[in-house]
């Protein structure tokens, strides 16, 4: 009887890991097919207006750049604060906004950085989206920097301030040195998250058709334009889309791939 | 004159009430090696974690009593349970340095190891670095294995290599003691005697506390031994009389196994 239960129990456990596994390949294999036979060379050289993809991709890694430039240093020290400084009940406090804010819906996000970086602006901007990718970026970087800090052993902050060291050195010198790889790693999952979000752009930054670094007017982004150009009725759009899919989902990738190399070489 | 002198010291840790340790009256001898030994919770890794203040990085333990550190140039004492200042904190951890139980490396390389603590002194002289570095490390017996890698990560030495590294570290910011926590613990036996002959040459130069589970240990290297025993200290005296002649009853049950 155990041995029957024993394999029944086998046999769904396969099951929905095969099930769950199908539908990956499914997607992938759906891009790879429709987003290859749309790509070619052209889509790079051109901007959305003359049917390319440029504008977008630039714009695209343009936003998560700067938004990475305010995320990363505000969710380090943030998350240095927690793990390091902090006592009594507001370490706690921090932490626990800060894993309700990474579940945080990201059209919300988006929608409350419309409220006082757009309406009263009278129009959509880059500024915008950059505000409201870092502040999804903030949480996740607190997280990853207050959890890889909780592993540096004890004794290694003691065996500095044993040496002389304040604390602050130690932290700077010997703590974050020995959590670099799990902080890197963290980062770059982030970037990689919010490189590809779509929400918290569709109505702060928008997108544009044309190349633009000027962050004072709706910004090209490549999420954005996926989700306007899959909704469009002629073909030569949905292709674009697939293409464009297949590109953000190799960039996302490869930045995934880049982060679990670190931590798989480094530890 | 003892390098350190510890009078009627009582420590609490935060939060609880009772004490940890009692009214523990200790003297450490200069250029000595005493041991502090006693089964697990006696309190004395309490007691070697008061004598460098470490115990400050956790806030809301309280102290009594006193534990007087000699200025060997002015041939004062100062009381470094007095010590409230960050700087007078750094010149207490400079002249009393800390060996842990188990080795900790920096991740840094094995050159930035040893230097790290010359340079939070403030020694920048790149020659006058490199002439410490490579002393320090010919004091800690790893001259030898490590000169044709100070540039590689420390953290590819052996445990042994480590935990000798980290008394170079220690010895190259030239302490007045060093306190040593069950040293050898985590590591294998010909570490372990390549580290007490290492401690036993140290003592030319320096002051040297050391807390040990391993009785064969302390009756090797140390000149005087304490034994201590739920927070108390039962009965200090030269090593060979702690073995071959304690005057107290426990003293003789815990060095003859019949506890602990």
């Amino acid at each position: 009887m155990r041995l029957i239960i024993n394999k029944i129990f086998l046999a769904f456990s396969v099951i929905s890991a095969l099930i769950g596994l199908g539908f990956l390949a499914w997607i992938l294999v759906t891009l790879f097919i429709k987003g290859l036979s749309s790509l070619h060379l052209a889509l790079f050289l051109n901007d959305l207006v003359n049917g390319g993809l440029r504008n977008l991709i630039v714009g695209q890694l343009v936003l998560a750049f700067l938004a990475a430039l305010i995320g990363i240093p505000l969710g380090m020290v943030a998350g240095i604060y927690i793990r390091e400084y902090g006592r009594g009940k507001y370490p706690e406090l921090i932490r626990d906004l800060s894993d309700i804010m990474v579940s945080a819906p990201s059209i919300v996000i988006g929608a409350f950085v419309y409220s006082f970086a757009v309406a009263p602006f009278g129009g959509a901007n880059g500024f915008a989206g950059v505000i409201a990718l870092s502040i999804m970026m903030i949480p996740i970087i607190i997280n990853t920097t207050d959890s890889m800090l909780s592993l540096v052993p004890k004794e290694l902050r003691e065996a500095g301030m044993a040496l002389g060291a304040s604390k602050y050195r130690v932290i700077l010198d010997v703590v974050i040195k020995a959590a670099k790889v799990g902080i890197m790693t963290g980062i770059l999952l982030a970037f990689a998250r919010i490189a590809g979000e779509t929400a918290p752009l569709l109505f702060t930054s928008e997108t544009s058709n044309y190349f633009s670094l000027d962050l004072t007017d709706s910004f090209p982004s490549l999420t954005v334009s996926i989700y306007n150009l899959a909704n469009e009725p002629e073909k030569s759009s949905r292709d674009l889309a697939w293409a464009a899919s297949f590109i953000l989902t190799v960039m996302v990738l490869l930045i995934n791939l880049f982060g679990r190399y670190l931590t798989r070489n480094k530890k | 004159m003892p390098v350190m002198n510890i009078k009627k010291f009582s420590f609490t840790y935060a939060g609880v009430e009772e004490p940890s340790l009692n009214n523990i009256t200790l003297p450490i001898e200069k250029n000595k090696i005493t041991a502090l030994i006693g089964p697990s919770g006696c309190g004395k890794s309490t007691l070697l974690r008061s004598m460098n203040r470490i115990h400050d990085l956790y806030p809301g333990n309280k102290y009594d009593g006193k534990i007087e550190l000699l200025d060997l140039e002015t041939k004062k004492y100062r009381n470094i349970l007095d010590i409230k200042k960050e700087n007078e904190f750094i010149e207490l951890r400079q002249k009393v340095g800390m060996i842990f139980q188990k080795p900790t490396p920096f991740p840094m390389s094995i050159f930035d190891n040893v230097a790290y603590g010359l340079k939070i002194a403030g020694i920048k002289n790149k020659t006058e670095l490199a002439d410490r570095v490579e002393a320090s490390l010919k004091g800690s017996a790893l001259w030898k294995e490590v000169h044709d890698r100070l540039n590689k990560s420390a953290m590819g030495l052996s445990g042994g290599q480590q935990q000798r590294l980290c008394i170079a570290r220690a010895v190259a910011v030239k302490p007045e003691v060093i306190l040593f926590d069950e040293p050898t613990s985590a590591l294998d036996p010909i570490s372990t005697g390549a580290i007490e002959e290492l401690i036993v040459e140290l003592k030319n130069d320096v002051s040297i506390a050391i807390v040990t589970h391993n009785m064969q240990q302390a009756s090797r290297i140390s000149d005087y031994t304490a034994f201590m025993y739920l927070g108390d200290l039962i009965e200090y005296d030269k090593t060979e009389n702690i073995f071959l002649n304690p005057k107290e009853k426990r003293t003789e049950d815990y060095i003859t196994g019949r506890f602990g």
